[in-house]
This record gives C-alpha cells, sequence and structure tokens, in this order.
C-alpha cells in the first residue's frame, strides 16, 4: 500500500481473479470503487446503509454488502462481482424462471444465491430463506427468485 | 458515501493500536477502532459520526480469537456473528448473534461492535449477562480482565481509548437450559420490539432484556421476584414489571403499553418452557 497523500492511498485489489491497482480515497467503500474507478456497475447502490442488498458481493466467497465496506480493508481478499460469475447454475435458474423484473436487485440475489449455493449446496428451506432475507425486491418478485434458488438447490440434492 | 476524510491504519498488535491511538488522540484526530465498521459507515454517511482516523484491528490475532478449553470459552471482539453462529461454542450466543440484522450483514458485524456500537439494542451483550462473563480490555496501563457486571452499565463503560479484546464465558454454560425470544413489529426482521434472553442454572432461571428500555440489561431485582417459586406465576410476572429500571420505550416499533403485554407472554412462555413455574 503507497501512502502518497494523508487521506489518499493506491491499493492492490484482486477482482474476479484479476489484480487491479487503483488510486482511492480511504473513506471510500468497495461499492464505490467498484463502480467508479473500475466501472464493475453489477453491484447496485440501493439504500447505501445495508439494509436492501443490492450492492452485495463475494469477499473469500461469502456475501458482503459493499456499501458496508471500506475498499481500503479489502487488500489481500478475493473480491467477486456480479460480472465475475460466467453462466453459472444460479444466473441460468433466474433466466429459465424470469426471477426479475427491473434487474435492480437481481445482481445483489444472485451473488447472494450463488454463494449460498456454494456454502449449501443442498439447503433447507429455513437456510434459503435466512439468507436471501439479506435482500430486498421492490418489484416483489420474490416468488420467481424462491423458485429459482430452490431449482439449483434442490438440484444439486438429486445429484 | 463518506464526506469526510481520514486516515486509516492497520496495526498488527493490540498494544500497537492502543499505543496508534494515544497518539492520533493526541493530535486531535478523533480516532476510532474499526472492526465490523458498520455503523463508522453508516452513522458516518448520515453525518452523525465523524472521525479522521480509524484504526482497523481486525488483523490483531487475539481479536479473532475462537476457542474453548475445559473451563473457559474465548470470544475475540473481533469474530463476526456469523463466525459465532458456525462455530457455536455458546448456543445462546449463537441464537442471540443469529437475530441480529441479516445473515449478509452478520457477515460483517462483530461481537465487540455489536456490544460498543452506537445502536442501543446490543443484543449480543445479554447472554455475556446472563453467564457472568470477564471481558479483556486494553488501555494505555495494559490489558486487564474485568466482570461484565462492573463494566456494563447500559453500555460497555470504556475509557477514551480502551479497546475490548476478548469475552470469556465459563464452559459450564454451555450446556444449560436456555431461550432466546426476539419479537419484532412485523416479520423476521428489522429492530426488536422485545428481546429476552434465559439461562437456566442451578433451579434458577436468569433473564435479560432488549428493546425494553434505551439500552440492554439483567436486573437481580427483576430475577428475584420471577423465581420466587411459593407465588403463582402471573403474579409474579407483574410484580418483576415494577422492576424495570427505566421507563419502557414508546416508538415506531411499539408503545410502552404494547411492550408490556408482549414482556408478560415472553416471559410466562419461558418460565413455562424452562421449568419455572
Amino acid at each position: 500500500m503507497l501512502k502518497d497523500e494523508r487521506y489518499r492511498i493506491t491499493i492492490k485489489l484482486k477482482v474476479n481473479g484479476e489484480e487491479k491497482m487503483v488510486d482511492i480515497r480511504t473513506a471510500d467503500t468497495l461499492l464505490y470503487v467498484l463502480r467508479e474507478k473500475l466501472g464493475l456497475t453489477g453491484a447496485k447502490p440501493g439504500c447505501l446503509n445495508g439494509d436492501c442488498g443490492a450492492c452485495t458481493v463475494g469477499i473469500n466467497q461469502r456475501p458482503m454488502k459493499s456499501c458496508l465496506m471500506l475498499a481500503a480493508e479489502t487488500e489481500e481478499k478475493e473480491i467477486m462481482t456480479i460480472e465475475g460469475l460466467k453462466s453459472s447454475p444460479m444466473q441460468k435458474a433466474f433466466i429459465e424462471h424470469f426471477a426479475f423484473q427491473c434487474g435492480y436487485c437481481t445482481s445483489g440475489f444472485i451473488m447472494n444465491a450463488h454463494l449460498l449455493s456454494k456454502h449449501h449446496p443442498s439447503g433447507s428451506d429455513d437456510i434459503i430463506k435466512e439468507w436471501l432475507a439479506s435482500n430486498i425486491c421492490r418489484c416483489t418478485g420474490y416468488k420467481e427468485i424462491e423458485d429459482a434458488v430452490k431449482s439449483v438447490l434442490h438440484f444439486s440434492e438429486r445429484e | 458515501m463518506i464526506s469526510f476524510d481520514f486516515e486509516y491504519y492497520k496495526p498488527a498488535t493490540v498494544s500497537e493500536a492502543v499505543a496508534l491511538f494515544q497518539e492520533l488522540e493526541n493530535q486531535g484526530k478523533q480516532p476510532r477502532y474499526y472492526a465490523g465498521g458498520t455503523e463508522v459507515l453508516t452513522l458516518g454517511r448520515l453525518g452523525l459520526f465523524v472521525t479522521h482516523a480509524v484504526i482497523d484491528i481486525k488483523n490483531t490475532p487475539e481479536f479473532q480469537q475462537t476457542d474453548a478449553n475445559e473451563d473457559w470459552m474465548i470470544f475475540g471482539a473481533g469474530v463476526t456473528l456469523t463466525e459465532l453462529e458456525d462455530k457455536n461454542l455458546f448456543p445462546l450466543l449463537s441464537k442471540s448473534a443469529s437475530e441480529v440484522a441479516d445473515h449478509t450483514a452478520r457477515n460483517k458485524i462483530t461481537l465487540g461492535g455489536n456490544i460498543c456500537g452506537h445502536i442501543f439494542y446490543r443484543e449480543a451483550v445479554l447472554p455475556l449477562l446472563l453467564a457472568d462473563s470477564q471481558l479483556a480490555v486494553a488501555g494505555p496501563a495494559g490489558t486487564n480482565i474485568y466482570s461484565i457486571h462492573d463494566l456494563f452499565n447500559r453500555r460497555l463503560q470504556l475509557k477514551n481509548g480502551e479497546l475490548l479484546v476478548q469475552v470469556f464465558v465459563e464452559t459450564k454454560y454451555a450446556a444449560l437450559p436456555y431461550m432466546s425470544i426476539k419479537e419484532r413489529q412485523q416479520w423476521d426482521t428489522g429492530y426488536p420490539l422485545v428481546t429476552i434472553a434465559a439461562l437456566k442454572t442451578e433451579g434458577t432461571i436468569r433473564v435479560a432484556f432488549s428493546g425494553v428500555c434505551s439500552f440492554p440489561f439483567r436486573s437481580a431485582e427483576i430475577e428475584e421476584m420471577l423465581n420466587h417459586k411459593e407465588t403463582p406465576l402471573e403474579a409474579r410476572i407483574q410484580t418483576a414489571l415494577e422492576y424495570i429500571p427505566a421507563p419502557i420505550l414508546n416508538d415506531g416499533e411499539g408503545s410502552d403499553r404494547y411492550r408490556k403485554f408482549v414482556i408478560k407472554n415472553l416471559l410466562f412462555d419461558i418460565f413455562t418452557e424452562l421449568g419455572g413455574t
């Protein structure tokens, strides 16, 4: 980490498997840096308060709300954004089940659900509910989202 | 977006963090320890909190320790609430932690942050009050161990520059019968209307409360009333409510009268379930 001013630093972030050097304010959130410095606009600013989940990304394979993280604290961590998922089972399921309307919450839901499927490949309804309660859909597309998520988890169980 | 600027430090040890705090304080930078940082970011964005230096203490080993031996369970103040749940060393603490915020937020919220934060519910402290925990606090004079009952009065009474490092709970409490009920205004997310945690030990049921007053608490007088088995349970509950230590909250989550109604019913359920009738 190179410090060239008191409140600015240059850090190395590992995003979607690639290393990126970025110049940031130490007060910048990860969400801001991803969108404004790296052009990764998949994570969305919703509430900016950690309530809605539209900004969800993966940090070391765990879902995190990027509006609740400083970019400075993510050095040496593996950051995964929606842009880093390539035709994952969860993305296919969301398309097949039409689990989106306006699409604003979709990247956050898919990131959280994708990581849920990695931690709990055969997750029960209670675990699905617990994890996905972290995300809000104002279009109320919850039923289709639930169907999409369950199609991936329960498919894993059948295998 | 946080409109004010601050310096960011990442010390490797607790003593380094404490020394850094003193140095930055002397420079007038209003330093703050930063663990999960959720309150720093949310309150900072709203301008309700200002600092010009944050000290990220997550990397210090003691802060991340979660362990148990024959006599003690050790919880680092920097352990996240989901890590507490996953390790499940102290089931009552896991249960209380699992009801805070939502799952993704709990990947960031830490035990120390929840106990020491500005938001007054501090539900993770309830099991620690019930289990007569010990707290390791680091400060300019070194690290000292305190009983939680000597240090927690409405909030953790830390002096400027002091830092909660670890919490110790006797292992015997992990196996005791317990209950933790969080009633909200509606659904399963949001701040509590009333949270009651209970632990049964040696024939006595201990209880601790959050969401009732503007601070979490455990009351010896309330426990004495509730455990007075010669009196019918409903009468004991009615009397115990007179010992609530401050006015009951009357806010957007619910009225004071409704809270009282909920408390009575929860206590009845808890004492019936844990065999305290």
